[in-house]
C-alpha cells in the first residue's frame, strides 16, 4: 500500500483557514439542524447551503464526489425502503439528511490537514492522562499506529502466502492464528525497542 | 569498558545465562554461538534491557541494575528487525524521535538529522514513509536513529541477518568506520572476521574467548 | 525477555501492543488481506479484529486501540474497510457501530479478564458475542434507526437477518483463533500478561 495520506485538498479558502476545532463544532451544529429538519423544502435549502460551502472551498467536484460515493448504494436502498414503508416526502428527507451529513463531514476532511485534525483530536483525548498516558505517549501511540499499518499489512500478506503454500487457503484459523501470534511478537519486540530507545527513562 | 561478574539470568524456569564472567575493553567484540545459547540475552544485559538475576553487569562504570536509564543513553542498541525498531512514520521523524529528550532547538534537530542521514546515504529519503525503504535501507535508518545520539558503546543483535549481501557489506563497512566500542552478536562470520575478540557461547556459558581465527575454529567444531 | 514496565505508570510494552492491534484492525480491512471462504463472501473482518483486540489485550487496552484507530480515521486516514476514512463515516448510518467498537472491545476484554489465566473457549465465545455483537449492536442500531428514520423495530429485524449470521460466525472464529493464539503465545492471555508486567516491575 502507498503512503497513508488523508483526503486533504490544499487550498486557501476561508474554510481551509478555519481551525479544525471550529470546523468540527460547526459540523456538529449542522448535523443537529439536519436531524431537526423535517420538510423536503427545508432539505432543499440545506442542500443549497452545502452546495455553496463546497463552491467556496474550491475542492472540486471529483474530491466532493469521492466523499459521498461510499454511501451511494446505501442511499438508493434507503430511498426504496422509505418509499415502500413510509411515503415519498420522508424518503426524500431521510436520504438527503444522510447524504448531506456525509458531504459536510467530508468537506471538513477535505479542507483540514491530517496533522491539524490529529493535533486537535489528540487534545480531545487528553483525559487519557488519568490512565497514565501523557500527551507525549498519546502522540507516540498515534504515530506508532500509522507506522504499524503497513507493517501489519505486509505481515498479513506474508502469512497468507505461507497459508497458500501449505494448501490451507480456506482455513481462517490457519490464517489468523499465525497472524495474531506474529503481531504480538512484533508488538513485544517493538516495546523492547522503545525501551532501548529510552522511552522508560 | 564492559564488565560481567558471575552473571546469571533466569527467565521463568530456564537459566539462560549460567555464570558469565568477562572483562571487555577491546574496541570491536563479536559474540557467536548456536540459537538459544544466550547471545541475545547477553546483548540485552549490556544496556539494561535485561537485568541479571544474580551477579553484576558494569557498563562505563555504572551498574546496570542501578543506572539503567543513564546506561541506555550511553549505549545504543540495534535490533535484528528494523521494522520493530522504527517507530515513526517517516524517515526524518524517526531519527528526530531519538533526539526528543535533548531539548534542542528545531533547527539544530533538523541539522543533526540531515547530517546523519547524509552520512549513510539516506538524505534523499528524509520525508519518505519508512515502509517504502528496502530492508537494507531500513536497517541503515535504524542505525542512523541510534548513531544520531552519539552513543559511547553500540550493541548490535544480529544486524545483518535479514539483509542481502550488498547491504550486509554496507553495514560491515559502517561498523569498521565507527569510532566507538561495538559489541556485535552475529551468525555472519565474515562480518566478525577482522574483530579484535570473539566470544563463543554455548548453553548459557562462554566456552571460547579468543581472536577470530581461533574462536571461529572452536565454533565450527562445536557446531559439527 | 523484554522488560516492559516504564517508570511513569504506563508500560512501554502496552503502547506497542495497543498500536499494533489498532494497525491490525486497520490491516484486516485492507482489500485482499483476507477474504472469507475464497472470494465468495466479501465480509469485512474489522469487527473480528475488534473482538481479537478485546480477547487478547484486555478491556481498557482494547478500548484504547479502537480509540486510536477511530481518531486516525476521523483525522482522514483511509483505515476502514474499503479505504474509508474521514469524518463522513461518523455521519453515516453505520457511525453507531463504529462508536460501539469502543465499549464492545472493552466489554469483550472485561469478560475474558474474569476468566483468569486460562479463559475457556466458551468464555471467549461468550465474550465475543456479548461484547463484539451485543454491545456494538446496542450502540449501532439506535444510531442507525435515528439516521435513516427507519423505526427501531424494523432496523433490528433487518440487521438481525442481514448481519447477525456473519457476525456470529466471526465471534466463534475469534474465540477459536484466540484460543489457538494463547496456546502458541501464553502472554496473549490478559491476566498472564499483567502478571508478567508486575513480576518484571518487582524484579
Amino acid at each position: 500500500m502507498n503512503g497513508l495520506t488523508g483526503a486533504y485538498v490544499p487550498g486557501g479558502s476561508p474554510l481551509h483557514r478555519l481551525p479544525a476545532g471550529a470546523k468540527l463544532a460547526g459540523l456538529a451544529a449542522c448535523c443537529t439542524v439536519l436531524v431537526l429538519l423535517r420538510a423536503p423544502v427545508s432539505m432543499a435549502v440545506a442542500a443549497l447551503v452545502v452546495g455553496v460551502l463546497f463552491a467556496v472551498s474550491g475542492v472540486g467536484v471529483a474530491a466532493a464526489w469521492a466523499q459521498v460515493r461510499p454511501v451511494r448504494w446505501f442511499a438508493v436502498a434507503l430511498f426504496a425502503m422509505q418509499v415502500v414503508f413510509a411515503d415519498l416526502p420522508s424518503a426524500i428527507t431521510s436520504v438527503s439528511r444522510v447524504v448531506l451529513a456525509v458531504a459536510l463531514a467530508g468537506l471538513v476532511t477535505l479542507t483540514t490537514r491530517t496533522e491539524a485534525m490529529m493535533a486537535f483530536l489528540e487534545r480531545c483525548l487528553s483525559p487519557a492522562r488519568w490512565v497514565g498516558l501523557d500527551p507525549f505517549r498519546l502522540s507516540l501511540l498515534l504515530s506508532l499506529t500509522i507506522r504499524s499499518v503497513p507493517v501489519m499489512a505486509d505481515l498479513a500478506t506474508r502469512v497468507r502466502e505461507a497459508q497458500r503454500a501449505r494448501g490451507v487457503e480456506w482455513s481462517v484459523r490457519a490464517f489468523a492464528v499465525p497472524l495474531v501470534v506474529s503481531a504480538l511478537r512484533h508488538a513485544d519486540a517493538l516495546g523492547e525497542a522503545l525501551s532501548a530507545r529510552g522511552l522508560d527513562d | 569498558m564492559i564488565e560481567l561478574d558471575d552473571v546469571r539470568v533466569r527467565l521463568g524456569q530456564r537459566e539462560v545465562l549460567c555464570g558469565v564472567t568477562a572483562r571487555l575493553p577491546e574496541r570491536r567484540i563479536g559474540v557467536i554461538g548456536a540459537n538459544g545459547s544466550g547471545k541475545s540475552t547477553l546483548a540485552r544485559l549490556l544496556n539494561g534491557l535485561v537485568l541479571p538475576t544474580s551477579g553484576t553487569v558494569t557498563v562505563l562504570g555504572d551498574d546496570t541494575r542501578r543506572h539503567a536509564a543513564r546506561i541506555r543513553r550511553r549505549v545504543g542498541f540495534l535490533f535484528t528487525d528494523p521494522d520493530a525498531q522504527i517507530v515513526m512514520p517517516t524517515v526524518a521523524e524517526d531519527v528526530a524521535f531519538s533526539l526528543r529528550r535533548h531539548k534542542l532547538p528545531r533547527e539544530e534537530v533538523q541539522r543533526r538529522v540531515t547530517d546523519v542521514l547524509d552520512r549513510y546515504g539516506l538524505a534523499g529519503h528524509a520525508d519518505h514513509p519508512a515502509h517504502q525503504l528496502s530492508g537494507g535501507q531500513k536497517q541503515l535508518l535504524a542505525l542512523c536513529s541510534v548513531l544520531v545520539l552519539e552513543p559511547e558503546i553500540l550493541v548490535m543483535d544480529e544486524p545483518t541477518t535479514l539483509l542481502d549481501l550488498r547491504h550486509s557489506r554496507l553495514v560491515a563497512d559502517v561498523l569498521r568506520e565507527l569510532p566507538q566500542q561495538v559489541v556485535v552478536i552475529s551468525h555472519d562470520l565474515a562480518l566478525l572476521a577482522d574483530f579484535d575478540r570473539l566470544l563463543v557461547m554455548d548453553e548459557g556459558r562462554i566456552v571460547a574467548d579468543a581472536p577470530p581465527p581461533a574462536a571461529i575454529g572452536h565454533y565450527r567444531k562445536l557446531m559439527s | 525477555m523484554p522488560r516492559l514496565t516504564g517508570g511513569k505508570g504506563f508500560p512501554t510494552g502496552d503502547i506497542a501492543r495497543i498500536s499494533v492491534f489498532a494497525a491490525l484492525i486497520a490491516a484486516l480491512g485492507l482489500p485482499g488481506t483476507l477474504n472469507l471462504f475464497g472470494n465468495t463472501v466479501p465480509i469485512t473482518l474489522q469487527t473480528f479484529g475488534v473482538m481479537l483486540a478485546g480477547t487478547i489485550l484486555g478491556s481498557w487496552r482494547a478500548a484504547l486501540a479502537v480509540a486510536v484507530l477511530l481518531v486516525l480515521v476521523a483525522a482522514g486516514l483511509p483505515l476502514l474497510a474499503g479505504g474509508r476514512g474521514g469524518l463522513g463515516v461518523f455521519a453515516g448510518a453505520s457511525a453507531g457501530y463504529l462508536i460501539g467498537w469502543l465499549p464492545g472491545a472493552a466489554v469483550t476484554g472485561w469478560i475474558v479478564e474474569r476468566g483468569g489465566h486460562h479463559p475457556g473457549i466458551v468464555r471467549l465465545a461468550v465474550a465475543c458475542v456479548v461484547g463484539g455483537i451485543g454491545v456494538i449492536y446496542l450502540v449501532g442500531l439506535p444510531v442507525q434507526a435515528a439516521v435513516t428514520g427507519v423505526p427501531l423495530g424494523r432496523t433490528v429485524l433487518l440487521s438481525a437477518t442481514l448481519f447477525l449470521p456473519g457476525d456470529l460466525i466471526k465471534a466463534v472464529l475469534a474465540a477459536i483463533v484466540t484460543k489457538g493464539t494463547q496456546r502458541a503465545y501464553p502472554d496473549a492471555v490478559p491476566a498472564v500478561h499483567r502478571e508478567r508486567l508486575r513480576a518484571s516491575k518487582e524484579g
